[in-house]
């Protein structure tokens, strides 16, 4: 069964890779070609405090497995909270920027090709941080209600490759919108 | 053997008894790989003879010059449909079908790695091809009539913009590729992650049929190059939903995006399409010749090139959009090379029928013909490589002809030859010979009466697309012939449902192995049990059933 999700999982990772290879070209191959503002470099601004949140959830996320492996159930629990918590901070810092974004420089999906690719992209991956924060909610729940037990870690191990997975994907696009892009 | 032909009997005997609701309702709610499989090949098939359909209008349309048949309008929706379904909807289907089939049975598994995963996967492709023709009564929405989408089957941008389809045609095109599309890549997580974990004892990578090989490789291929369409139909999504920008040239964008994400998922498609077809043949032509596949490894090695240089011909489909002659020598140059691997495999497999003792049995048939029409598309694809040539052909019934050639000629004829093949493992009863014999040489002299002269009024410079044309240019004699062909294919295909209806209730009883041949869904009865093998015979070379059948000479040694 292990061995089956772990391919499985890798398979679905490549073609994860492969769907946002594509928007991130897209990205590329736009910048600097919007007709009209505004332009990234008088909006965007480093979303340093969201990608610190983001990538050390997958260190907290791998603490939770470490409690796991080792029998400690609430304590892993209580990590995959953490893990979800930091999800969540992203995610609303990830709004707060739309929010600024579209009500303070009313730039929309609409206004001009930077919008576009903006919005779809950062928009892909926030929707994949939705679906990896889903499931860790379920692994969080699971664990506070003893259905997650050690012999599951591998299980668990499985979900956690798309958490790391959603996290990579920022570092690329991360890199490609606010320091390439700008 | 007795014994199992009884229970067979009895059970086929109490399927017939229970009342027809429960039957329906086992086969909705199973997850059994080899009744999905069937469910693939079967709507697969109901597709082509829709599609085939369509292609008959147009035909018939296109018979002389000046002819009304059917409207412009319907025309373009005509086209449009029948490319969209022959690919998505009778290709990859069928193709995934007999893997979803035969993959498991091979390689001496229960079942696919994720069966629910698997039953979803068809589900999705089948309501994704109802949605799709759907369209012909909902496409315009609550507006107006029917349509169906007009805007060719690789659905070129700018035309696919709000502005210039308005309605909801070009939605349902989207939407309904998108979500078989999901089904697929859904498929190829199984088959890979099936192929790579769960293969019986015995049976290592090097021992694999090679069908099981390439349904590996276009497994990894669909992963890879899928996502990209998904991608671009989510783009066109946002254009036509949200007021996005990606490939509406008013606002700086470029069309030919969408070209160049389509074609990545497109070329390599057609290898996705084609390279079971070479598993076909490469599992049939060894049986049916009395000998063992000639240079196992240099096929398999072949297919896993054709997949990875697959990937880096896309842009040859654009030489005439004015990419510059660095793009253009560059694709120019990767399609060529595209041609070495699939040469090596025309030589295996006549390496294979060399100085073998062949029996002419239906499968075989196709076969023989699959090896001409393939040579010959393979030849007109160079031609369509050099990028001049193509300047000159692109866009005209040249082309037409040489994917036709592909897809039915090398393709479909494979499907048919696996079809005649795999019958009688699936449903425990062989088709007619003598039936299959004249669907053979009606399809055959058919096929080539209609897509053998194509190439001549493209030669002509007979644009493809074209409603209609004028009397001027020498075009009717060909398109004339062109459509007398048809007939004979539809005769052809009419006979191949005859004999399946028939050989399903009358067909001579199969047994286990009726073909004498080596692979290991041979081994099982016919048709297999819902667990496949009792006990799955322990494999130690790339014929398990010869070893099986003469333990005196087994085949080990001599790999």
């Amino acid at each position: 069964m292990n061995e089956r999700g772990r391919v499985g999982m890798i398979c679905l990772i490549v073609a994860e890779t492969s769907l946002f290879a594509v928007f991130v070209v897209a990205y590329l191959f736009y910048i600097g070609k919007s007709l009209n503002g505004p332009y990234p470099k008088d909006v965007l601004e480093l979303p340093i405090f969201n990608t610190v949140c983001l990538l050390s959830s997958s260190i907290t996320v791998a603490v939770a497995l470490g409690a796991l492996r080792r029998g400690a159930l609430r304590r892993s629990g209580l990590w995959l909270l953490v893990t979800i918590v930091l999800g969540a901070v992203f995610l609303a810092g990830t709004a707060r920027e739309w929010y600024r974004l579209i009500v303070g420089h009313g730039l929309t999906i609409g206004t001009n090709l930077f919008g576009t690719t903006f919005y779809s992209l950062v928009g892909l991956h926030a929707s994949h941080v939705i679906v990896g924060l889903v499931i860790l909610s379920l692994l969080c729940v699971f664990s506070f209600s003893g259905a997650l037990r050690r012999e599951d870690i591998e299980r668990a191990e499985i979900a956690s490759w798309y958490w790391h997975f959603i996290d990579g994907v920022w570092i690329v696009v991360f890199s490609v919108v606010y320091l390439v892009g700008r | 053997m007795s014994v199992r032909a009884d229970t067979m009997t009895s059970r086929r005997g109490a399927e017939a008894h229970r009342p027809l609701l429960a039957v329906l309702h086992e086969w909705v709610v199973t997850v059994d790989h080899k009744r999905l499989g069937v469910m693939y090949v079967v709507s697969g098939l109901v597709f082509l003879v829709v599609a085939g359909l369509e292609a008959s209008a147009m035909r018939l349309q296109l018979a002389w010059s000046g002819l009304h048949v059917v409207p412009p309008g319907t025309f373009n929706q005509l086209f449009t449909m029948h490319g969209t379904t022959m690919v998505f909807l009778v290709g990859i289907p069928i193709v995934f079908g007999f893997g979803n089939y035969l993959v498991p049975l091979m390689i001496g598994a229960r079942d696919l790695a994720f069966p629910r995963l698997n039953a979803f996967g068809f589900w999705i492709f089948l309501f994704g091809g109802l949605l799709l023709h759907f369209s012909f009564l909902g496409g315009e929405g609550l507006y107006g009539g029917g349509a169906a989408p007009a805007i060719g089957w690789f659905a070129y941008a700018p035309l696919t913009e709000r502005a210039f389809t308005p309605g909801n045609a070009t939605d349902y095109w989207n939407l309904a590729l998108l979500v078989a599309g999901v089904g697929t890549v859904a498929t190829a997580v199984n088959m890979v992650t099936t192929i790579f974990t769960m293969r019986g004892p015995g049976m290592t990578l090097g021992r694999m049929p090679v069908f099981v090989w390439e349904i590996a490789t276009i497994s990894w291929l669909t992963l890879i190059i899928l996502p990209p369409l998904t991608a671009a139909q989510i783009m066109l999504l946002l254009d036509r939903f949200l007021g996005a920008h990606f490939f509406d040239t008013q606002a700086g964008a470029s069309a030919v995006m969408w070209q160049h994400f389509f074609w990545f998922f497109g070329h390599p498609e057609v290898y996705i399409l084609m390279l079971p077809g070479f598993g076909f043949a490469s599992e049939i032509i060894p049986v049916f010749s009395r000998k063992v596949l000639f240079g196992y490894a240099t096929l398999v090695a072949a297919s896993a090139g054709i997949g990875l240089v697959g990937m880096s011909t896309w842009a040859h489909h654009m030489f005439v959009v004015g990419m510059g002659s660095t793009l253009n020598a560059a694709f120019a140059a990767s399609t060529m090379l595209v041609a070495v691997p699939t040469g090596v495999k025309i030589f295996n497999w006549l390496g294979t029928m060399y100085g073998g003792k062949i029996r002419f049995g239906t499968p075989m048939l196709f076969c023989c013909a699959f090896l001409f029409q393939f040579l010959c598309a393979g030849l007109t694809g160079i031609m369509l490589s050099v990028a001049p040539f193509n300047w000159q052909l692109s866009d005209s019934y040249f082309v037409v002809a040489h994917f036709h050639f592909v897809l039915i000629g090398a393709l479909l004829f494979t499907i048919f030859a696996a079809i005649y093949y795999w019958f009688p493992k699936v449903t425990g009863r062989m088709l007619s010979e003598r039936l299959g014999r004249w669907h053979f040489w009606l399809f055959v002299i058919g096929f080539n009466t209609t897509f053998l002269t194509m190439h001549v009024p493209g030669m002509l410079g007979m644009p493809r697309r074209i409603y209609s044309y004028p009397a001027d240019r020498g075009w009717e004699i060909w398109n004339l012939v062109v459509t007398l062909g048809l007939p004979l294919q539809i005769i052809g295909i009419l006979i191949f449902v005859i004999n399946i209806v028939i050989s399903l209730r009358r067909g001579t009883p199969a047994g286990d192995d009726p073909w004498d041949a080596w692979t290991l869904e041979w081994a099982t009865t016919s048709p297999p049990p819902v667990y496949n093998f009792e006990v799955v015979p322990v494999v130690s070379s790339r014929r398990p059933l010869w070893d099986l059948k003469h333990p005196d000479d087994p085949d080990g040694p001599h790999e």
